[in-house]
């Protein structure tokens, strides 16, 4: 078995472990959450793991881990380059799947914890609030991605549509590093090092987009 | 000017020392009752810590301008979780690392517009008024709020001490720098020293003080010590920690944080539910240990004492 070519089964291996992996931050946030907040501790956390707000902690680290998800996403393509190790491309679906789910698991508890699903007063915030309409607009252009991120989805849709209604994932990446930095009282150092690796993740884009522009002149 | 106190008052109300330990169990109960946790998490002792025994401001007495009907945060999160730049961004940054901050010898120097401009040691400025327990609500700017039981004087019996002249507006607060000891103030996030400010009658209000300790234990490094000011109607931040210079001036002070961000920050940062912060609401915020938000109230619930002081004044203008 080669790492270039891996053969069918140990794609299905890699998939399992990675999905585990990808459940992982999860079940850190649930256990500590139970520990913290419920009192329920059966493997004996340390106390006051979330801190004095819990619930703060918990949106924020959900938040944190889809944007984590997103740029995880996007860098599959330029590691497939880079490597030549091309069924990467096999774990794309999932990362991405994964970048949705932490979004919407951050959205909910947003929703209900933080706001009280006072459907008024989250109205009034997102239209009012730069940093919570931005992060909307975050979770709006995600749908449509997962939506369509089936098999059935990319043949009825066909490829190139797909691939178009797809590059929604630039605009989107830019607005959740927005939605990061504008939350950010002061300090803008832990948002400003996920802009940096977005800048690079997109520049990447744009010279392989400007070196096809200049092969085809 | 109109100074009222709260009438509802019976010294009976206080919270008896032990109930605020019940909130979690509340909670957690609560929550039981959602479905969530149903049973098992009654069987789980409380787990945070009390005060220490050794307390030396056990003492302090009683106050009339205390809250009454309300739990106290407990001492963990009050000591765990802080604002404190000096010692790093992070809510746990300043109780990790507050231990290097040196309080002893230390002196206050009280100077501008006075008469009689001092330096006083920390000691003797111990001695000055007799120590009170203040009882007060902290209302963070980022919308999270504590109960905490303050030991602390009368911040106008210190400033009485250099009698003021008749020209000194304002009341300007530098608290300490000490480069070696707080990692914080290597990088320039906030212009350092940090500076606060109050109007002069806002100073000598008797619900505003200097606090030199809590839960009758001597004043914890990470929250300010060997004195901090506490101005309970106004975001937290108003509150300088660790207090090394008091300046009488004529002129509105520019604070750091108005020099940080000054269409998020303004001098007043008054607690106003109707005022939201540029880029997020003020109208609910949560309490420390509690799940779901609750609204904040105006002048953080203490606008019968102070709400005379800003008569015909545009809130929202100055804010």
């Amino acid at each position: 078995m080669s790492l270039q070519q891996p053969n069918p089964h140990s794609i299905a291996v890699t998939k399992a472990v990675l999905f585990i992996f990808c459940l992982l931050p999860l079940a850190w946030l649930v256990a500590a959450f139970c520990a913290d907040v419920l009192r329920i501790n059966p493997f004996g956390l340390p106390e006051e793991l979330l801190g004095a707000n819990p619930i703060e902690t918990v949106i924020r680290d959900l938040g944190t881990w889809a944007l984590r998800f997103i740029l995880l996403t996007l860098c599959i393509t330029p590691l497939r380059k880079l490597t030549g190790m091309h069924w990467l491309l096999r774990l794309r679906r999932m990362l991405g799947l994964f970048a949705f789910f932490y979004a919407l698991l951050h959205f909910n508890i947003y929703l209900g914890l933080d706001q009280g699903y006072d459907w008024a007063e989250i109205a009034k915030d997102i239209l009012k609030r730069p940093f919570i309409t931005v992060g909307m607009l975050t979770f709006v252009l995600m749908l449509p991605l997962a939506l369509t991120s089936s098999n059935a989805m990319i043949k009825a849709l066909g490829g190139k549509a797909w691939q178009r209604l797809h590059q929604l994932i630039y605009p989107l990446s830019i607005c959740a590093v927005l939605h990061y930095w504008w939350l950010v009282k002061l300090d803008t150092t832990q948002p400003g090092i996920y802009a940096g690796l977005l800048t690079i993740l997109l520049m990447v884009r744009v010279r392989d987009y400007w070196l096809k522009l200049r092969q085809r002149y | 000017m109109l100074i009222k106190r709260p009438d509802d008052f019976i010294p009976s109300e206080i919270t008896p020392q032990g109930l605020y330990l019940r909130r979690r169990e509340f909670i957690k109960t609560g929550v039981g009752l959602m479905g969530m946790a149903a049973g098992a998490s009654l069987l789980l002792p409380e787990a945070h810590a009390a005060p220490k025994p050794t307390a030396p401001f056990s003492t302090a007495k009683k106050s009339p301008y205390s809250t009454i009907d309300e739990a106290l945060t407990p001492h963990h999160d009050v000591t765990n979780y802080n604002n404190y730049y000096e010692f790093g961004t992070g809510k746990a940054d300043p109780s990790r690392r507050a231990d290097t901050l040196q309080t002893r010898p230390w002196t206050v120097s009280i100077e501008g517009l006075v008469k009689q401009p001092k330096t006083l040691g920390i000691d003797d400025i111990l001695k000055l008024a007799p120590l009170e327990e203040r009882i007060y609500r902290m209302r963070c700017v980022e919308g999270w709020s504590m109960v905490i039981p303050w030991v602390g004087f009368p911040l106008s019996s210190l400033l009485k001490q250099v009698e003021p002249l008749g020209s000194a507006k304002y009341v300007e607060f530098y608290t300490a720098v000490q480069p070696e000891n707080m990692p914080g103030v290597r990088r320039r996030v906030l212009d350092w020293p940090y500076i606060e400010g109050l109007r002069l009658d806002e100073a000598m209000h008797p619900l505003t003080i200097m606090a030199v300790g809590l839960y009758g234990e001597t004043l914890p490094n990470q929250n300010g010590a060997p004195m901090r000011l506490v101005v309970p109607w106004k975001y937290g931040f108003k509150g300088g920690k660790s207090i090394v210079k008091i300046r009488f001036t004529d002129k509105e002070p520019r604070t750091s944080w108005m020099k940080a961000g000054p269409n998020e920050y303004g001098f007043y940062s008054n607690v106003n539910p109707e005022v939201d912060h540029p880029r997020w609401s003020q109208a609910k915020e949560r309490r420390i240990g509690d799940i779901l938000k609750r609204p904040t109230l105006m002048f953080n619930g203490y606008a019968e004492q102070v709400a005379s002081l800003y008569t015909g004044m545009n809130l929202k203008i100055n804010f």
